[in-house]
């Protein structure tokens, strides 16, 4: 499993830890009463104190402390009932205000842990180094206009949860594992709705190499904005080899900001601001240390939800399923809602297979996500269930659930509609039994001869001849009696 | 502690204030004044002493999670020299 890059003077170990800014779910931004949704038109989300008008105070946005305590508990993470603002001092067209409102010394969440399923079925813990809150800063639109930069600020001061992890990750597999969990767990608490593409998650992930074996950290390099867990995957890859060739060649790796580029599969610096890193932090005299109580921690705590990795120890002690499918069914939460209403009362593991293996490959034909699919989650228990009682066969219930993929209609109602019933009197299959051995002879006689394989060819003859419907099991049984009896 | 020009320098950067050479020598000479006067504070033990952070005890206020604001596009616009329909304008940030 260890991720290794095979360098010329021998293999270097890749240490990575990521930054993941998650927008909190509020209705309103973390210090105005303007809203914190996306769509509106350029501006229009604009309070004045989103505009740095001079003379407005900030006001803490109560849902925002909540969200983040919420995170915090759902990380494992122990809460801090302290926790100062202060300000970020630097200057950008973007920032109206000349500094960010955001965290330092005192976060309002301290140590985690977020625990990865990796793709062997193994797991590995990653250790979380704190979370803390900030506002968003706006948005600059550079091709407009040949000479000037256009400022959107609908987004700043939209509440962001910056979760920084420790340096434990160790190759690009852990780095995409982790953003999944981490975005999985976000999504169950509905602290963040995890989307990559639209921005409301976005990483920063710092890299650096050492020789194999060796404790030290070396020089690291901060990889900015990389917007889907793809491209994080490839941008560890690529930045961790440019590294092993510059120690390599004897040069130093130096501490910078990098921006990686999908297209040219490369990672190339930012242009190097003097004093970029010189932010110097103050507390914010316009807002007083949050303080809370051990009873605001706990009535948070009782509204949380099962989380991923309690549903999975559930769903493999309790309902009996592997590891693995365990996993893929608890990624999501909707996913994992659907399965449980599927397998209320039937086979776990049956409902388990049908949902990630049929379900699942209908839905990636139709573009679709399971709370568009046309099979609810009733009917695919239900589909299950005739399987159970043997109304139907397993082959039939395949035909009747692609008639549920075209029309949402209930799997019984199909049924009846169609006349797939199986059929189990033995009388009415020792009648077609009879008239297949009838019209065929020659086969009957090979049989008869001691040619047990050909029992398999009737046995496919007489499904046909019951449109599928006669009970494979029972089908067998009769042509055994018969010819071999 | 003692501010050298190059201090000054540096801090003038950071504020984005422009300030002419021959001045850096003489604002290093008055802001180790105003920095010598704070740091009187030294003398008072202040073991055990939790940081004030407010004159008033008083708790945090808060917000609730209401859109109460918003809409207001063309005031919040309304100083800026160089906007353009509903935009803020600024000298091009290439980066």
């Amino acid at each position: 499993m260890t991720y290794l890059i095979q360098g010329e003077t021998g293999d270097w170990e890749v240490v990575i830890g990521l930054e993941v800014h998650a927008q909190a779910i509020t209705n309103a931004k973390l210090f105005s009463g303007a809203p914190a949704t996306f769509g509106a038109g350029p501006n229009e989300n604009v309070s004045l104190i989103d505009a740095a008008m001079p003379g407005m105070l900030p006001v803490i946005n109560e849902m925002a402390i909540e969200q983040a305590v919420r995170t915090g508990l759902g990380l494992r993470a122990a809460i801090n009932k302290y926790s100062v603002f202060e300000r970020k001092n630097y200057f950008y067209a973007d920032l109206p205000q000349g500094y960010q409102i955001s965290q330092y010394l005192h976060p309002i969440v301290g140590e985690g842990v977020v625990t990865l399923d990796l793709s062997d079925g193994s797991t590995r813990d990653v250790g979380i180094e704190r979370l803390h809150l900030e506002q968003d800063a706006g948005k600059s639109i550079h091709d407009q206009d040949p000479k000037r930069s256009m400022i959107d600020l609908n987004r700043a001061g939209v509440v962001l949860m910056e979760i920084v992890s420790k340096p434990d990750i160790r190759s690009p597999e852990e780095a995409g594992a982790y953003l999944k969990k981490l975005r999985a767990i976000l999504r169950y608490l509905g602290t963040c709705d995890g989307n990559m593409e639209e921005g409301s998650m976005r990483a920063d992930v710092n890299v650096s190499v050492r020789p194999k074996g060796a404790d030290e950290l070396r020089t690291r390099v901060e990889v900015k904005n990389v917007n889907s867990v793809r491209f994080v995957m490839q941008a560890i890859e690529v930045e961790a080899e440019r590294q092993v060739e510059v120690w390599e060649d004897g040069d130093e790796v130096v501490q910078e900001t990098r921006l990686f580029d999908p297209n040219k599969g490369e990672t190339r610096a930012m242009r190097t601001k003097e004093f970029a890193h010189d932010y110097r932090y103050f507390p914010d005299p316009d807002l007083l240390p949050v303080r809370f109580d051990d009873d605001f921690i706990e009535r948070i705590k009782a509204t949380l939800p099962e989380l991923p990795d309690d549903k999975k120890d559930r769903f493999i002690n309790d309902m009996g399923l592997s590891a693995y499918d365990a996993g893929v069914l608890v990624a999501d939460r909707e996913t994992a809602a659907y399965f449980e209403d599927a397998a209320k009362g039937r086979d776990a593991k049956t409902v388990a297979n049908w949902l990630t293996t049929n379900l699942f490959g209908a839905l990636k034909k139709l573009d679709k996500g399971i709370g568009e699919s046309p099979v609810s989650a009733i009917h695919l228990g239900e589909l299950v269930g005739l399987i159970e009682d043997e109304t139907i066969s397993t082959k039939i219930a395949k035909d009747v659930f692609e008639e549920m993929l075209k029309t949402s209609k209930a799997p019984g109602d199909i049924v009846e509609e169609k006349g797939l019933k199986q059929i189990t009197d033995t009388g009415a299959i020792e009648a077609i039994v009879d008239q297949v051995i009838a019209d065929n002879p020659e086969q009957a006689d090979e049989v008869r001869g001691g040619n047990d394989k050909a029992i398999g060819w009737f046995v496919g003859q007489v499904m046909k001849a019951s449109q599928g419907k006669a009970n494979p099991g029972q089908v067998n049984g009769l042509l055994r009696a018969k010819l071999l009896g | 502690m003692s501010l050298t020009k190059d201090d000054v320098r540096k801090i003038a950067f950071l504020a984005r204030i422009r300030v002419p050479d021959e001045r850096l020598e003489p604002l290093a000479g008055e802001l180790n004044n105003i920095v010598g006067w704070v740091e009187q504070l030294g003398e008072v033990n202040t073991d055990g002493v939790e940081p004030m952070t407010s004159v008033v005890e008083t708790e945090t206020p808060m917000r609730k999670d209401e859109v109460t604001e918003g809409g207001i596009t063309d005031k919040v616009l309304s100083n800026a020299p160089d906007g353009e329909g509903p935009f803020y304008g600024v000298p091009k940030v290439v980066e």
